[in-house]
């Protein structure tokens, strides 16, 4: 489903990541770990076609398309989903009606006809019940005001409402206290079917004792330098980073 | 829940659309002003030897006059003796019902999405349409007049009803009050009369159209508007011209006098010609409306959604005489490429506990420049005023600018007064999230700045916000990037 070779890229003129290869086939979850400043984020931003993000180099294939040759609504319609670590506030937007004119884009790219209220409406309120959200928030402008906890339920529940075939979670547990963290894992388990693959960009061991991967990275300067099961996250909740830095570090200065 | 998306869509790549000229015979003065064209429009008019004294009295005194030079637009200074100040429609026939209305006219209105005809019967809106310098057509009179309302244009109200014309003209704003009040006073052709009797509350929106159509032209119209005791009406207000290389001055005034208990809501959706990307050409929009709330428990409240014109001079103003009264100001100013607004509005309190809100929105993209104006006044004897304002600017883009200009009199202690103030970009954080689930750029920026604008479209008859939404779409393409 997706293919990423040798992918380098830079921000600021800053080179960021430095050929990383990964791949990814339906139905399964990734996570992706790693230190700080190795690149994690910048995956989740180039993925979506963040502007500030220079592809320097390397491929980027999902189902068969140049996923860097999209723009981003492009992507998002082809069912690149992002959960930001940062959720933006629209003021004056309320939620349901966002996610009203995101879900018949992405109806209408699939030359789908456009939801009516009556039907967007019952949509909403299966969907709602995945991450326990109630309906006032759906009234609300989107995100304004809202909790980090309530902000990244809103991620999930956006996730639900479109349903990609591809979500990435930029550090969803972040900022999230242990029940908002099982309410939101919960929802994301709620919507793996097999199909629907993840890409979980996370510091803590902790949210995979919620959502389970099959496979787990570690990310460092740029690169993967090392992939496994569920295991190796736990090894690296009790040892840390350093041995696989030091690893990496001698293998570069031999 | 709205259908921002879909109103978008519709106007996706149009430019304005209001740009035609008709072909229609008109009856024009010759160009220039001197004291013979006022006498000249008085005699056209048919009017009483009183009007025309006020008009002549209005003209010596703007002689007198000069520009004014404070707000903050340039603009190539207006020949006053270059502009037609009477222009008619000339008329097939004399007319008596609609079917008598020069068909071309007709098409024009039509074409506007502005049916005189009975569909309008069905949306609940009385329309009084004015082309260029004369009031065509004005629907539903009959309707109206069985709750003794009189809704006509100003030229008949003269003839029909000069008691009230003659006690309430120039009673809210003076001939001697600025330049182009003082210019309209003396030229102006026609425009909309309304009186609500007491205790009577309107049962449909009243609304005008103005469109300008011929070249050369200005257009002075003049809309007076009385709320009787305990009375209510929404009136509303729309204008449109043809794209034309020239600039073209529009000087209207607009007067509302609400008595004890009555509340008029005035909204307008102002759509003139805004000129070109380059700026050439569009209508100079100077205009001076004003409200006073005569009575106790009075209440105006302007609502205004400004996407057109090429300059803008304009502060729907409230004087709350009564106690008790309440203000209101609601405003959307859009302004892009090189257009320039200057617009907001004056809340003077007199009376006792009166209040006043404004909730002012400033959207400027493209090269063009948006100021905010506003003057709230406490006067000595006004105990217990209240005023809340709110003045936020947008900008889109980095070669925009915006202006606030909040002026604050206070000669009363027990008032109270609070001004919140500020100005935001549309964030590429936002696009991006918008683009990110789905949403292209355009449509993000529509959704944002419809949000934005919320809570002035809240105040929006519901026919009108859709239009408003529609228009800000519009008025808005190609303003990012």
């Amino acid at each position: 489903m997706l293919t990423i070779k040798d992918l380098k890229a830079s921000v600021e003129e800053k080179q960021i990541l430095n050929g990383l290869n990964f791949e990814v086939k339906p139905g399964e979850v990734h996570a992706i770990m790693g230190p700080n400043g190795s690149g994690k984020s910048t995956l989740a931003s180039v993925l979506a076609g963040r502007e500030e993000y220079e592809v320097t180099g390397g491929e980027v294939m999902f189902n068969g398309e140049d996923l860097l040759e999209m723009n981003p609504e492009d992507r998002a319609r082809a069912g690149v989903f992002l959960a930001f670590q940062y959720p933006v506030e629209i003021p004056g937007v309320s939620n349901a009606n966002f996610l009203k004119t995101a879900v018949n884009e992405v109806r209408k790219s699939k030359g789908l006809e456009a939801l009516d209220s009556k039907q967007f409406l019952k949509i909403m309120q299966e969907k709602m019940k995945l991450v326990e959200m109630d309906k006032a928030m759906t009234q609300r402008s989107v995100n304004e005001g809202f909790s980090g906890g309530e902000k990244k339920r809103n991620e999930i529940f956006q996730m639900a409402m479109l349903e990609p075939s591809l979500a990435i979670l930029d550090e969803t547990d972040s900022g999230l206290d242990i029940d908002a963290l099982r309410i939101v894992a919960n929802g994301v388990n709620a919507l793996r079917d097999g199909k629907r693959s993840f890409i979980v960009i996370t510091h803590y061991q902790r949210l995979l004792d919620y959502i389970v991967p099959d496979f787990v990275h570690v990310l460092y300067k740029g690169r993967i330098v090392k992939s496994g099961t569920k295991d190796l996250a736990l090894e690296l909740e009790e040892k840390g980073y350093d041995w696989i830095k030091e690893e990496v570090d001698a293998t570069l200065n031999a | 829940m709205s259908d921002d998306l879909k109103i978008l869509e519709d106007v996706a790549n149009s430019e304005y659309k209001w740009g035609f000229v008709s072909n229609i015979e008109s009856d024009n003065a010759p160009k220039g002003l001197n004291e013979d064209i006022v006498r000249f429009i008085s005699a056209k008019k048919n009017e009483p030897e009183w009007l025309l004294e006020y008009r002549l009295k209005a003209f010596r005194h703007w002689q007198t006059m000069t520009e004014p030079v404070w707000p903050n637009v340039t603009y190539p200074k207006v020949d006053f003796q270059d502009i037609i100040y009477y222009s008619a429609p000339k008329p097939k026939v004399q007319l008596d019902s609609l079917d008598d209305l020069d068909p071309e006219i007709k098409a024009t209105f039509d074409k506007l999405g502005i049916s005189l005809e009975e569909q309008k019967r069905l949306a609940n809106v009385a329309v009084d349409a004015v082309i260029d310098s004369v009031s065509v057509k004005t629907t539903f009179r009959e309707t109206l007049l069985e709750k003794g309302i009189i809704f006509s244009s100003f030229s008949e109200a003269v003839h029909e009803h000069p008691e009230l014309v003659k006690k309430y003209l120039g009673s809210v704003v003076p001939y001697t009050d600025n330049f182009y009040a003082a210019l309209n006073a003396a030229v102006f052709s026609d425009g909309s009369f309304c009186y609500i009797p007491k205790g009577v509350r309107c049962p449909m929106e009243l609304s005008t159209y103005f469109r300008i159509n011929s070249a050369g032209t200005g257009q002075f119209e003049r809309t007076l508007i009385i709320a009787d005791e305990g009375s209510y009406v929404s009136y509303l207000e729309g204008c449109t011209a043809p794209m034309r290389d020239e600039n073209q001055l529009h000087a209207a005034v607009v007067e509302i006098v609400s008595h004890a208990e009555a509340q008029v809501k005035y909204s307008t959706v102002q759509n003139w010609y805004p000129g070109d990307k380059e700026g050439k050409g569009g209508i100079f929009n100077f205009v001076t409306k004003r409200g006073i709330c005569l009575g106790n428990k009075s209440k105006i409240s302007w609502t205004q959604v400004e996407t057109g014109s090429a300059v803008t001079w304009k502060y729907p103003s409230v004087i709350l005489k009564g106690d008790n009264s309440v203000g209101e100001f609601y405003s959307v100013a859009v302004t892009n490429n090189m257009q320039q607004a200057d617009t907001g509005t004056k809340m003077i309190h007199i009376g006792k506990n009166t209040s006043s809100t404004i909730i002012s929105k400033g959207i400027s993209g493209g090269r063009s420049h948006n100021s905010y104006r506003g003057l709230v006044k406490i006067n000595k004897s006004a105990d217990n005023a209240r005023n809340f304002s709110q003045c936020d600017s947008l900008l889109l883009g980095d070669q925009c600018g915006a202006h606030t200009f909040p002026y604050l009199e206070v000669s009363n202690k027990s008032a109270k007064v609070e001004h919140e103030a500020t100005t935001s970009k549309v964030g590429e954080d936002q696009i991006f999230y918008c683009n990110q689930r789905g949403i292209s750029t355009e449509d993000a920026v529509g959704l944002i700045v419809n949000g934005y604008c919320k809570e002035v479209f809240n105040q929006l008859p519901m026919e009108f916000a859709v239009e408003a939404q529609k228009l800000l779409a519009i008025s808005l393409e190609g303003s990012v990037g």
